[in-house]
């Protein structure tokens, strides 16, 4: 791996931050509206006040309180200052909480069950996808294929639907929502964890099954020219077995533009996640940011959509650090100079 | 006259063919009639609020049933449908426009501003666009209109497109034909409609498809999340309230799965085009049965 390639990466992670960070700000400020005053009015209005007496110096003061009255270019720094601190503020809708508290407590379960779900679909599809391609595989396979790439194009809260319906409704085998059950005391137990793994099982799903087929097709694709590849000839001319020539020459070749693709859909993938937890009323970002977004808790709004755009960040990073890893061309290339 | 004739049988031959264009035309066509028919037979003042009696069952007067609020299902998902389609091809267009220009002038000109152009759409691929959405949606929540939120998921759905245009546009570039047109005498912009354009096409209409069903994911996915427009009545908004009212747990199936089924004959007849057009974009996929 060289230092070159990891510096630019590097700058490319910063990059994307700093621009993501920039448009969040920028956006919705374009509009050259007031949010504070829309809504001062509305809640007003709600409240059946109808004078917009005193109404100006509440925004006044509100204003003040979250830098508003500053120059334009000022308060961008003193976000990104927040930004970079994670020091949201408070949250609004869970008052007096922070808004940091709110999001590490949402971030493991989301973590958790977009990346395992990602990573099972990763892997069987990718196994699947090479096999179609691989003379003498089974042929269910092929049969297979059609009805996961259908599913593939559905976007996966769709999917969830149907499941939540058919296996926590029609056929009461999971349960109807949540992280765990209501009764459960949280802890390291067995019986704990058992309960957390039923209540992610649809969720999980969901994603599964909307991802496979993507990665079963970009794979096979790949293994279709991988297979005519000259090494493999030779591996077979060797006499080495059908298996490791499959593993050890074929897949491993063919799973680098696998790994681009997949550090490529994350940002979508997740996208999806967060409306699958929506779904299931999972414990994670994704219904905390429905509940921001219901209660129209701003700081808190900021927090989960910046913390979303880390987690793709330092995910696409990582995948991009371990590509010198897995690329045995690399190592190769090296030796040769 | 014959010509023409023999060019039609021509196309129908070729869609015979290619059994995916073929399809997944017919599932966007037939989403296009049932808007079509809604528009001519049902009134709009049907889908509003206190419509009808509310959470009915599917009878002869609400075929679909209605919903908490007493919309009538049918007419919803109706108005609902054009709207998302409406949605889909404006958002793709522009997407597509964007994404032509910017892939051109990246592609064809080069120097500085091909890396200003790459860089940025790099780095905006990385970033969940969902996310940057859902921020603009929520500061203007509730006082969002359907155009305006047509152009936002359209400022941000050029990246793919630039990218596929000017890879093509950076091999055609330097094709013999190319050449011979510019020592013709053909200035660029000649070049680039004359000679260019028109062996984009496929490419153009591959894109388009894509960006077109990206921005209605965007656009579903806002409003999954409660931050679709208000005053009109739209698939993602509907399952949105049906969600939210519990539908599910309720039983009341005719208020969530129609407009699920709509977008998933939606998005599965663009994935089935796009599949399409990229057999004829590479004929070399069709050979390997891809």
């Amino acid at each position: 791996m060289t230092i070159n390639y990891v510096l630019k990466r590097l700058g490319f992670f910063v990059l994307v931050i700093w621009v993501a960070t920039s448009l969040i700000f920028i956006v919705p400020r374009l509009s050259g509206r007031n949010p504070i005053v829309e809504r001062m009015g509305q809640t007003a209005g709600a409240a059946g006040i109808i004078s917009s007496e005193g109404l100006e110096e509440m925004v006044k003061v509100w204003e003040a309180k979250f830098g508003l009255n500053q120059p334009l270019g000022k308060q961008y720094l003193y976000y990104l200052r927040d930004m970079l601190r994670f020091d949201f503020g408070y949250s609004f809708a869970y008052y007096p909480a922070k808004v940091v508290d709110r999001l590490a407590g949402a971030v493991p379960w989301t973590i958790g069950l977009f990346g395992m779900a990602t990573l099972i679909s990763f892997l069987l599809g990718s196994l699947a996808g090479a096999l179609l391609a691989w003379p003498r595989s089974p042929r269910f396979l092929q049969y297979l294929l059609p009805l996961f790439l259908t599913l593939s194009a559905v976007p996966y809260y769709l999917l969830g639907l149907v499941l939540l319906f058919l296996f926590a409704f029609t056929i009461r085998i999971f349960p109807l929502g949540g992280g765990y059950s209501v009764a459960a005391v949280p802890s390291l137990s067995f019986p704990f964890v058992l309960d957390i793994l039923h209540h992610s099982v649809l969720p999980g799903l969901a994603l599964v099954l909307g991802g496979i087929g993507m990665w079963a097709l970009h794979m096979r694709g790949m293994m279709v020219i991988g297979r005519e590849e000259d090494y493999i000839t030779f591996a077979e001319a060797k006499g080495l077995g059908g298996k490791r020539i499959f593993f050890r020459y074929a897949l491993r070749n063919i799973l680098l533009p696998q790994v681009t693709s997949l550090a490529l859909s994350l940002g979508i993938v997740i996208s999806g996640a967060i409306l699958v937890e929506v779904v299931f009323g999972y414990p994670g970002l994704g219904t905390l940011l429905l509940k921001a977004v219901s209660g129209f808790d701003y700081n808190l709004i900021n927090g989960v959509v910046f913390i979303i755009i880390i987690i793709v960040a330092v995910g696409t990073l990582l995948l991009d650090l371990l590509y010198p890893l897995i690329d045995p061309r690399i190592t190769y290339h090296r030796r040769m100079r | 006259m014959n010509a023409l004739r023999e060019r039609l049988w021509g196309v129908a031959a070729y869609f015979r063919g290619n059994t995916k264009l073929l399809s997944g035309m017919s599932l966007i066509l037939a989403l296009v009639l049932f808007w079509l028919i809604g528009f001519l037979v049902v009134s709009p003042a049907r889908s509003a609020p206190l419509a009808g009696l509310p959470s009915q069952l599917p009878s002869w007067q609400y075929p679909l049933g209605t919903d908490t609020h007493g919309r009538d299902l049918l007419a919803v998902i109706m108005m609902g449908t054009g709207f998302t389609l409406r949605i889909g091809f404006v958002a793709g267009a522009i997407g597509l426009g964007l994404g032509t220009i910017l892939g051109f002038l990246s592609g064809y000109y080069g120097g500085l501003l091909d890396t200003v152009i790459k860089w940025t759409g790099d780095v905006l691929l990385t970033i969940p666009i969902l996310a940057v959405l859902v921020v603009v949606a929520a500061m203007l929540a509730g006082t969002m209109s359907l155009n305006f939120m047509t152009l936002l998921v359209a400022s941000l759905s050029w990246m793919l497109p630039t990218r596929a245009i000017r890879a093509q546009v950076l091999s055609m570039r330097e094709q013999a034909y190319v050449q011979v047109a510019r020592l013709s005498g053909m200035n660029h912009l000649e070049v680039i409609v004359k000679e260019l354009m028109p062996n984009l096409l496929p490419y153009l209409a591959a894109s388009f498809v894509v960006t077109s069903a990206g921005a209605v994911l965007a656009l579903i996915g806002l409003e999954f999340l409660g931050l679709g427009p208000q005053d009109i009545p739209t698939l993602g908004m509907t399952i949105y309230w049906a969600t939210s009212y519990a539908a599910i747990l309720r039983g009341m199936w005719w208020w969530w799965a129609p407009p699920a089924v709509i977008i998933a004959v939606l998005f599965v007849g663009l994935f089935l085009v796009s599949a399409g057009l990229d057999e004829i974009v590479n004929p070399k996929l069709k050979r390997r049965g891809i």
